[in-house]
């Protein structure tokens, strides 16, 4: 304490401090009063090796367990969940596939549906249209032989009324006199 | 009595801003031995309790997805441990617990002596020097041992032209020795000078006029402290990487 009498010196302002012997003695700086330092150094070494041991055997560990238990959980689950995703986009590939096989399959059957009623439609038509031909032509004949005996009719009819008309007129045809002037008429 | 008789002297004001730093015995006795009980002791073990509570009560769930305090501890492991790895290097990082510790004791301190009336033991240069020591001692050790007469060549800048070499090296010795001393100056230097600065600002309070710029000046202070005692440990513990560093890797 004697030798920090000079360091007091210097500061003034703590010099009457210096002067009270009885409390703790300090010197214009607290920091600078050598007689404490041993006191300051061992407990600073005590406090030291006590919390390096706490952090090194205890904590330290711990945390570094901690963190990497975190660490590889999160890992595992980056991993699972892209698995996943994989998984889904797969799925997803697969439906689009299955979809795209449906289609193409209905797309075939309503083509092939379509083609057979076509064939089928053609046949009937063509059927149809060979059984009105022939109906056509049987037609066409019946209406040839009625006009034929429509004609033979007319003749007739003519031949009559005309031997008729000469009858009342008082005079006397032959059948064949009648028939060709009729005949003559008829085509002229 | 004693700050009665020196207020009267100053006339009302009072100051005492390097009070606070006074070492004393916890209980009673005047001389301060080794193994005496001080205020030292007991910031120091609160230190220590502060340490535990947060590292190791803090994390003792071990859980998965962190609780608050555990996410603080893990935050801290993570801070010092990325620093060790960025600035050091991997192979730095058996160093870790060692460097963890001098920052998670300067932290704290640092912490705790800006809780009033408290005391700051890293406002010591008995406890400064001793940290410093010890990164200056592990780290020229560790220079030695892991590259042999290799390690210096730190002094040797071999990238230098060779007549400047000689020059360089004594630089770089000196540097190297100043280290421990700027290591240790800065650290307890600015705790000691801003927890200064705030009980002189506090022994202004006494003039009521003066009182309410003295305390809002004190409370301006408060904030840069904490900043302080924040940046004061990353520096020492920075510094320390970096002189590690250093050591695991000597060329330039």
């Amino acid at each position: 304490m004697a030798t920090e009498t000079h360091e007091a010196a210097e500061h003034a302002a703590e010099a009457a401090q210096a002067a009270h012997e009885a409390a703790a003695s300090a010197p214009g700086m607290p920091q600078l009063d050598f007689t404490n330092w041993g006191n300051q150094i061992f407990w600073l070494l005590v406090t030291l090796v006590v919390i390096y041991f706490v952090l090194s055997r205890i904590a330290l560990p711990r945390i570094a367990a901690v963190l990497a238990e975190r660490q590889g959980t999160i890992t595992n689950d980056i991993a699972k969940a892209e698995e996943l995703k994989a998984k889904a986009v797969e799925a997803e590939e697969a439906y689009n596939k299955a979809l795209a096989e449906a289609r193409a399959e209905a797309q075939r059957i309503a083509a092939e549906t379509k083609a057979a009623m076509q064939a089928e439609l053609d046949a009937a038509t063509a059927k149809a249209d060979a059984d009105i031909a022939v109906k056509l032509t049987e037609s066409e004949k019946a209406i040839g032989e009625i006009r034929a005996s429509a004609l033979d009719s007319i003749k007739d009819v003519a031949n009559d009324t005309a031997a008729e008309i000469i009858a009342a007129l008082g005079s006397e045809a032959d059948a064949k006199t009648v028939d060709a002037a009729v005949a003559a008429r008829i085509k002229g | 009595m004693a700050s009665e008789a020196h207020g009267a002297e100053t006339g009302g004001l009072v100051f005492h801003p390097m009070d606070q730093f006074i070492v004393k015995p916890l209980f009673g006795g005047d001389t301060i031995e080794w193994y005496t009980i001080t205020n030292v002791t007991l910031w120091m073990a609160i230190a220590v309790l502060a340490v535990i509570a947060m590292m190791v009560l803090g994390t003792s769930r071990r859980a998965m997805i962190p609780s608050r305090s555990q996410s603080v501890g893990e935050l801290a492991y993570g801070f010092v441990y990325k620093m060790v790895e960025d600035v050091a290097g991997k192979d730095a990082l058996k160093f870790f617990p060692y460097i963890m510790t001098l920052f998670m004791f300067i932290v704290f301190a640092n912490f705790l002596g800006l809780i009033p009336m408290s005391f700051t033991t890293t406002s010591h240069f008995a406890v400064t020097v001793v940290l410093a020591l010890l990164v200056f001692l592990t780290v020229t050790i560790v220079g030695f041992v892991k590259n042999g007469v290799g390690f210096l060549g730190l002094f040797w800048v071999s990238s230098a032209p060779l007549a400047l070499r000689p020059i360089l090296a004594v630089i770089e010795l000196i540097s190297y020795f100043v280290r421990p001393v700027s290591h240790s100056i800065r650290l307890a230097g600015n705790v000691m000078a801003g927890h200064a600065v705030i009980k002189v600002f506090a022994g202004f309070a006494a003039i009521a006029v003066v009182s309410p710029v003295s305390v809002v000046a004190i409370t301006a202070m408060y904030g840069l402290e904490v900043l302080v005692a924040f940046i004061q440990a990353y520096v020492f513990t920075i510094l320390t990487c970096v002189y590690l560093k250093d050591a695991l890797h000597p060329s330039h």
